[in-house]
């Protein structure tokens, strides 16, 4: 029972992470809180939905629907982060246009598809089950988690050992000395906007699968869990919101083991209230970044 | 007129109502704090009043009092711990306790849990509402001319050369932030009885989202801009209506076009960096 508690706790915090990791580069880079992330989740699991249907093989539905995210992505910075930066508007007036931006984005959906809850033709996700001694899992619960980990094997090479990684973290480091040393600023953040959208997408296209239901109102869900994760991995880190993603998913799975499933929610947001009032940088964040 | 009153009651008190959350929230955005809670304390209020009303059959204005009460109480409690956070990490914790009590409101068994709170006697009735924001607004606008308003706008500009000069910033955010629940309070117990049934999530992220966007496309330096956003933000989806499905895009493209275009009001505030 435990372990089977465990087991979902490592598929729920994978798409986590995933979700987390997008939210988690732009605060790094740009100190700002994307709001508009939760939209192209949502986004990206119905193109690969719509792609399915038309009868695109799984695999290539969601590369393409990764990819368009990633692009979306650069558009939603072009259209409400862009020109603010270039006045530097501080950062109220991004948070209301990432707002906006969401609420136009979940708005062309609700007016394409409705506002019901739609489903992945039959047998497009494998819902063959897994029997291993006492546990039970789905074979689309292993698609998930693989998937998770490959992005997220992914994202930290990109970050580590390439010169777009090494940009990325030079411009959320300090922004004008990166731009001094003749980093690229308007490229890195276009870069740095693709990956964040793409990992969103493909987090909401595993989450609409694993689940399989995809709807206008899933990206609400997961909004501010993402928030709850890398506030507790720490704000801007990249190995924080892939370590608060697993603890908050376990916690959460516990909480509905040892406390009730019904106040797993306030659980986990009561955790991320203690992590900003006892230790606002979290597991892994800068020190002091507390008045960000 | 009066046909036109008549035919408009709902709107016009639900302008009220939006416009008194606007103020709440600008009471303490003035001060520059970006306390996103507005939505919580509306529902801890709510809740307090129609519990109130629909077993102990309390008046409007009982329900009123104990509402504000116990969400001026809620804002004081909340204000202890958050008193070193800022900017977004504000943000975030204070999100963070609209969840929570959002959460704790499903599951009470008392608040009638996911499936809502109905039978509140209807009787807010749009005196009551314009009532209320009158007294509120002359309430700030007496504060406005008094030294504790230069105290926040100090607060706001520059936190440290305002405590440098003497100035109590922690007392000054302590007080917005109370007031500021204060008067999210009225305005719930208000929605409350105008729309005699309440559920957990009238009071979640969303309805927080819908606040802070009429307090800023108004303008977050002034008390009239949130008078004015709230006003807009209420008529706007009205006026929408005949674009059917594809109304949300249009409010949010006006929306992003009003942060874009007209940064007035809204920039200025928080031009001296977001970094503190």
């Amino acid at each position: 029972m435990i372990l089977q508690q465990i087991l979902n706790g490592i598929v729920l915090g994978a798409v986590y992470a995933l979700f987390a990791l997008g939210y988690t580069l732009v605060f790094g880079v740009l100190d700002i809180l994307n709001l508009a992330h939760a939209a192209i989740f949502t986004a990206a699991a119905f193109t690969a939905l719509a792609l399915a249907a038309r009868g695109m093989p799984l695999p290539l539905a969601f590369a393409a629907a990764v990819a368009l995210a990633g692009f979306a992505g650069i558009l939603l910075d072009r259209v409400a982060f862009a020109p603010l930066r270039a006045r530097n508007a501080g950062t109220l007036a991004p948070l209301i246009s990432s707002i906006g931006a969401g609420i136009v984005i979940v708005g062309i959906l609700r007016g394409v598809f409705g506002p019901d809850e739609h489903r992945f033709a039959l047998g497009t996700a494998g819902d063959a089950q897994l029997h291993a001694g006492p546990l039970t899992f789905g074979v689309i619960d292993l698609v998930v988690v693989v998937t998770a980990l490959v992005f997220m094997l992914a994202i930290s090479y990109v970050m580590r050992a390439t010169p777009l990684g090494r940009n990325i973290r030079a411009v959320a480091d300090d922004r004008i000395a990166a731009s001094l040393l003749g980093v690229d600023l308007e490229r890195t953040i276009a870069l740095t906007f693709f990956i964040a959208s793409a990992l969103g997408g493909a987090a909401g296209i595993l989450i609409g699968l694993q689940y399989n239901s995809v709807s206008v109102e899933m990206g609400s869900r997961i909004e501010l869990k993402g928030l709850a994760v890398i506030v507790l991995g720490g704000m801007g880190s990249i190995t924080g919101a892939v370590v608060g993603a697993f603890i908050l998913g376990a916690v959460e799975t516990l909480s509905v083991a040892f406390i009730s499933s019904s106040y797993r929610d306030a659980v986990a947001f009561g955790v991320m209230f203690a992590i900003l009032v006892l230790r606002p940088r979290g597991l892994f964040g800068k020190r002091a970044l507390r008045t960000a | 007129m009066t046909a036109f009153l008549a035919a408009h009651s709902k709107l016009i008190d639900q302008i009220g109502i939006n416009a008194l959350l606007a103020l709440s929230l600008s009471v303490s955005l003035q001060a520059g704090q970006l306390a996103l809670a507005q939505a919580a304390f509306m529902g801890i209020a709510g809740y307090v009043g129609a519990i109130g009303a629909v077993q102990r059959g309390w008046p409007l204005w009982e329900s009123m009092l104990a509402g504000a009460l116990a969400s001026a109480l809620a804002a004081a409690v909340l204000a202890l711990p958050i008193g070193r956070l800022r900017g977004v990490f504000l943000a975030i914790a204070t999100v963070g306790f609209g969840e929570i009590a959002r959460t704790v409101e499903n599951n009470l068994p008392i608040t009638g849990g996911a499936e809502g709170l109905s039978g509140i006697p209807d009787d807010a009735s749009t005196p009551w509402i314009y009532g209320t924001l009158i007294a509120v607004g002359c309430v700030i606008a007496a504060a406005s001319r008094s030294k504790f308003a230069l105290a926040v706008a100090a607060t706001r500009e520059d936190e440290g050369a305002a405590r440098g000069v003497g100035i109590d910033t922690a007392r000054v955010r302590f007080c917005t932030l109370t007031f500021g629940g204060l008067v999210a309070g009225l305005a719930g117990v208000l929605y409350a009885h105008a729309n005699f049934f309440i559920a957990p999530g009238d009071f979640g992220f969303g309805r927080m989202e819908q606040i802070l966007v009429a307090c800023v496309i108004g303008g977050v330096t002034s008390s009239l801009g949130a008078l004015v956003g709230a006003t807009l933000m209420t008529v706007l989806p009205e006026f929408i209506r005949f674009l059917a499905d594809f109304r949300d895009v249009t409010s949010g493209a006006i929306l992003l076009g009003i942060v874009l275009f007209a940064p007035r009001g809204i920039a200025g505030l928080w031009k001296r960096g977001g970094r503190a």
